[in-house]
């Protein structure tokens, strides 16, 4: 830890604009915010089909479910997917979910599910890169884009949602906003009252891709090839 | 690799480009298709004008106080355990990476896709340093099996078509699949997956830096970013100095304007932002995390009428709309930053030198400026370029200088400018066939072969006049 070189390169950059150092600059005014204006007032509701409707252009597939069918909708879609070895997100929104009592139930069946520990360490990690899909909770979703937003920490490893082919995201519908400008918003918010940012937010929208062999859009590169959203109605 | 790529002239460099018919036909479907993915984000998202005004003072507000920005970006990074080094050359930040490299006994170093990097030459620094480099970006790791130059700033591969890319995969790597650009992908993604679990460094660039919070945020589709990121153990992010906005509100101004513009995505699938060293009770991400501010000239822009240059957020906009770019592709360039804003920053960080024909390579439409999502008058500076590189660098070569003495002494003359204008349909008849010259003599040439010049018209423009004017007085 430390910072090598400030001084003498943060004088000369104030040199070539032709002042002394600034110690204190005040927040701008801007003299517009169209962000602020896209999806203004929309309804909950509202904000779940235009999610739905991205969905279909992010190659994401789309399902709703309330909490009592959380888990069958989940048996069904690994189920689909072919997959038997599952890594998913720790934390107290398992129990609250009742996913704990799924997972035990999948274990029992002889699915291979792994809950991110960190006591474990490393090992998390590799069961990761064998797993075959990935289950975590979106903090904040963004209606506009489609974007799952994951504060990444000891519960919700950077690896769950990026090494196994198939990436399931449970959206509680609580967690759904217009864009980008409200996730945001309240990290800057939460930045000002003193609560550090997690060292990793991941905006996710849909599975990985690219368009560098001669244009040609490919679905699934080094992240995920296929995704999953689950709208939870009473979350 | 640095700024400059190839050593061969602008005029050969240019006939390159047009002779590579396959070039020219990706590249003219390339902008087709990222213009109106543009053009369609933009209207879909409406008020696309009060966005770029937005965009243009979150820039100007940043440039104008990047002293401050980056001591506070810094300060940040380093409560977040980061370690922050300002380079002001390109060696000193490839000596603090190898010094890096060389502590954390690295054999193997992967990369995302970072253009600053490319332009400090940082990959053949490791290689020296005896590191294994890997770029991870399935444009970037065809074109460094290839070993061959980026020509596009977002998809750097684009002048090479599948036939040629499942041909070095047969080579370099024993690839034995179609070319399939799906089966080609698949095959990328196996054989880096293990390059990821293996590496002991991470490198990335930084599309912006936020400075309130310390974050560096990387705006990516492929999700290798993000193994280079949860990875290895070590981190080091490498960014322009101006690569930075001032909060979390700024940045999603920014990366709205730049998904958009980039490739008409109302967001990439990946907009990672990572702050400082793992936490301790986190088990994947850094546990050694570098921040390497590279100035290589950029500080030399801040402060002149060039300024706004340094708004850009890499997107190619200007490149996908420019008609110059379409014709003679990336390479012709001669900069690891080709098209419009190519041809502006490329003689303020490299000298005009080696680069004083690249604002000549336009035909100051003004598509580009148009496209900017950040407004920078693009074909205002090419045409401020042009006049420091005749009036203060007096680069204009003797045979122009002459004609151009020439021309104003004839077009100043009436009477030789009567006399010519008079003669030049006889003097041009022996080249004329059907009221076209195919093949012009002398100074002609340049233009005729490219396309076909009419023939000097029977009548004089002024005798034309003369006679309207009489027959109006009738």
């Amino acid at each position: 830890m430390a910072i090598h070189n400030r001084e003498a390169f943060l004088d000369n950059l104030a040199e070539q604009l032709g002042r002394s150092r600034k110690m204190k600059v005040e927040p701008p005014l801007y003299s517009v915010h169209p962000q602020e204006r896209v999806f203004q007032g929309a309804t909950q509701e509202e904000l779940v089909e235009k999610l739905e409707e991205q969905c279909k252009i992010i190659h994401t597939s789309f399902m709703r479910t309330d909490l009592e069918r959380l888990g069958d909708r989940l048996r069904s879609v690994l189920l689909n997917y072919d997959v038997t070895k599952v890594v998913g997100a720790g934390g107290s929104r398992n129990e609250a979910t009742g996913l704990t009592n799924f997972y035990q139930e999948m274990q029992s069946e002889g699915y291979d599910v792994h809950i991110w520990d960190e006591a474990k360490g490393r090992e998390n990690v590799s069961f990761a890169e064998r797993a075959g899909a990935g289950i975590v909770f979106s903090d904040i979703t963004l209606a506009e884009s489609g974007t799952v937003t994951l504060f990444n920490d000891r519960y919700n490893g950077r690896s769950i949602s990026l090494l196994p082919e198939t990436f399931i995201a449970i959206i509680p519908k609580s967690t759904l906003v217009p864009r980008m400008t409200q996730a945001s918003q309240l990290i800057h918010e939460e930045e000002k009252k003193g609560n550090l940012v997690p060292s990793c937010v991941s905006f996710v929208t849909g599975p990985s891709n690219s368009a560098d062999i001669e244009m040609n859009l490919i679905v699934g590169v080094h992240g995920p090839v296929k995704a999953t959203y689950i709208i939870v109605d009473d979350l | 690799m640095s700024i400059k790529i190839g050593h061969k002239l602008y005029a050969e460099r240019i006939q390159d480009g047009l002779n590579n018919a396959f070039m020219r036909k990706a590249v003219s479907s390339a902008q087709g298709r990222f213009r109106s993915g543009r053009l369609k984000a933009a209207e879909e998202l409406g008020d696309w004008e009060d966005w770029r005004t937005l965009g243009e003072e979150i820039r100007s507000h940043t440039m104008e106080n990047l002293d401050y920005y980056l001591h506070q970006l810094s300060e940040q990074v380093e409560k977040r355990g980061g370690t922050v080094f300002f380079a002001e050359t390109a060696k000193e930040a490839n000596e603090y990476i190898q010094e890096i490299a060389k502590k954390r006994q690295a054999k193997k170093v992967v990369k995302s896709k970072s253009m600053v990097t490319e332009e400090i030459g940082l990959n053949e620094a490791l290689e020296k340093s005896g590191c294994e480099v890997v770029e991870s970006d399935l444009g970037e790791w065809i074109l460094q099996l290839d070993e061959d130059p980026p020509s596009h700033i977002v998809t750097p591969a684009l002048h090479k078509n599948k036939e040629q890319i499942r041909e070095t995969f047969r080579k370099k790597k024993g690839y034995t699949g179609s070319d399939d650009p799906v089966e080609l992908a698949a095959f990328a993604r196996e054989q880096l997956r293990q390059d990821f679990l293996e590496a002991d460094i991470g490198v990335t660039g930084c599309n912006f830096a936020v400075a309130e919070s310390g974050a560096i945020t990387l705006v990516t589709n492929e999700g290798n970013a993000r193994m280079v990121t949860s990875l290895p153990d070590t981190q080091i992010s490498v960014m322009g100095m101006e690569r930075i906005v001032p909060t979390w509100e700024d940045l999603e101004v920014v990366v709205s304007l730049l998904t958009r513009a980039a490739v008409g995505q109302k967001l990439t699938s990946y907009i990672t932002a990572l702050t400082g060293t793992r936490l301790e009770d986190e088990v994947d991400g850094p546990e050694d995390f570098h921040l390497v501010i590279v100035d290589n000239g950029r500080s030399k822009i801040l402060g002149t009428e060039f300024q706004s240059a340094l708004h850009c957020i890499r997107c190619a906009a200007c490149i996908n709309a420019c008609p110059v770019y379409r014709h003679v592709g990336g390479h012709s360039y001669g900069s690891i930053y080709p098209g419009p804003i190519g041809a502006v920053l490329t003689p303020l960080l490299d000298g005009y030198d080696d680069h004083k024909d690249l604002p000549y390579a336009s035909t100051l439409c003004a598509a580009c400026t148009e496209a900017c999502p950040v407004k920078i008058p693009l074909h205002e500076h090419l045409i401020r370029h042009r006049e420091i590189i005749v009036e203060r660098e007096k680069m204009t070569t003797k045979a122009e200088k002459m004609m151009m003495m020439g021309f104003a002494k004839w077009a100043s003359t009436p009477a030789a400018y009567k006399l010519s204008t008079k003669m030049a349909r006889t003097t041009l008849k022996p080249w004329t066939k059907e009221e076209y010259i195919e093949k012009g003599p002398g100074p002609m040439k340049g233009w005729t072969e490219q396309r076909d010049f009419p023939a000097p018209s029977k009548e004089r423009f002024r005798d034309w006049y003369q006679k309207r004017e009489q027959r109006s007085d009738q």
